[in-house]
């Protein structure tokens, strides 16, 4: 398969690509927002330490 | 020897056996996702029938199944959590929802632009389409419903009452291309009784576990969030040394 056989896909790319890119879409939005959870939640943790007037 | 079953059942525990689990699976999964893709777009042969566009398949097939899987799964957590009125069971329940509910994203989206070339449309309302589109529904109805209530504990038995019942929905999906006269096929193989080819058999149970075991990592990881923002007030959560700024 050549390189632009790959990407052609027989005439079908458009939704080859279209299914597989949506994927990996949702996949790197899923690890931003877990990612950005942990830090919101870490940060909850801190301010309440904080408040609390603890080491 | 007698076996503590409860001992990761303690939010603490389980907070670190998931944060040294994670970035295994991860790393695996990435791996298992460079193989699959090689071999499913690469290497598998191209379909007598349908040409290219069946490649969506290994993208298509793993994360429909995952969808129902992660759901019973998240229901049985739920189911859990009522019978032992364990937290990190609501927790782990609240914690497979979005990865489920993205997971149905992804089959419903991949489905439907594998339903264009192979049978002219995006969409239609058969019995298979119709059920995941619930099971999406489900997802997001039970997310929704533990955000709207505000003590913790009462969204955990109110969602979990959610997620029990909706699992109902799960064999339905399965059994629906057997019950109905639907345009989704049954799965091909049982009908032509041919085998299928081993490339295109080997790169669908890689892809299988490569989805599997992200989802596996995604939940470990926000399970562990889940944990910080409910047990934020405890001593050990204080202590953890991420906390420290």
């Amino acid at each position: 398969m050549t390189l632009h056989e790959f990407f052609y896909m027989g005439g079908k790319g458009f939704y080859v690509w279209g299914a597989y890119g949506m994927a990996l879409l949702v996949f790197v939005v899923e690890v931003a927002l877990v990612r950005n959870r942990r830090t919101q939640a870490l940060k909850q943790v801190r301010l309440l330490r904080d408040a609390e007037g603890e080491e | 020897m007698a076996i503590n079953w409860f001992k990761y059942s303690a939010p603490s525990t389980f907070y670190a056996l998931a944060g040294k689990l994670a970035p295994w699976f991860a790393g695996l999964s990435a791996i298992l996702f460079m193989i699959g893709l090689y071999m499913g777009l690469v290497a598998a042969p191209t379909d007598v029938q349908q040409g290219e566009a069946y490649r969506i398949i290994y993208i298509h097939v793993p994360t429909s199944i995952l969808s129902m899987f992660i759901y019973l799964l998240m229901a049985g957590y739920a189911a859990l959590g009522l019978i032992f009125n364990t937290r990190l069971s609501a927790m782990m329940a609240g914690a497979l929802a979005p990865t489920g509910a993205l997971f149905s994203l992804i089959a419903l989206w991949t489905g439907a632009f594998w339903g264009r070339p192979e049978w002219g449309t995006y969409w239609v309302w058969d019995a298979r389409l119709t059920s995941e589109l619930i099971l999406f529904f489900l997802y997001l109805g039970f997310i929704a419903l533990h955000a709207s209530i505000d003590d913790p504990r009462r969204a955990d038995r109110a969602a979990a009452l959610l997620a029990i019942v909706g699992s109902v929905n799960v064999p339905i999906i399965y059994f629906s291309v057997y019950w109905w006269n639907t345009l989704h096929q049954i799965p091909t193989f049982q009908v032509s009784g041919a085998k299928i080819d081993p490339t295109m058999e080997h790169a669908l149970l890689v892809m299988m576990f490569a989805c599997w075991f992200y989802a596996i990592a995604m939940t470990f990881w926000r399970v562990r969030s889940i944990i910080l923002e409910r047990e934020r007030n405890t001593q050990w959560v204080r202590e953890l040394p991420e906390a420290r700024s």
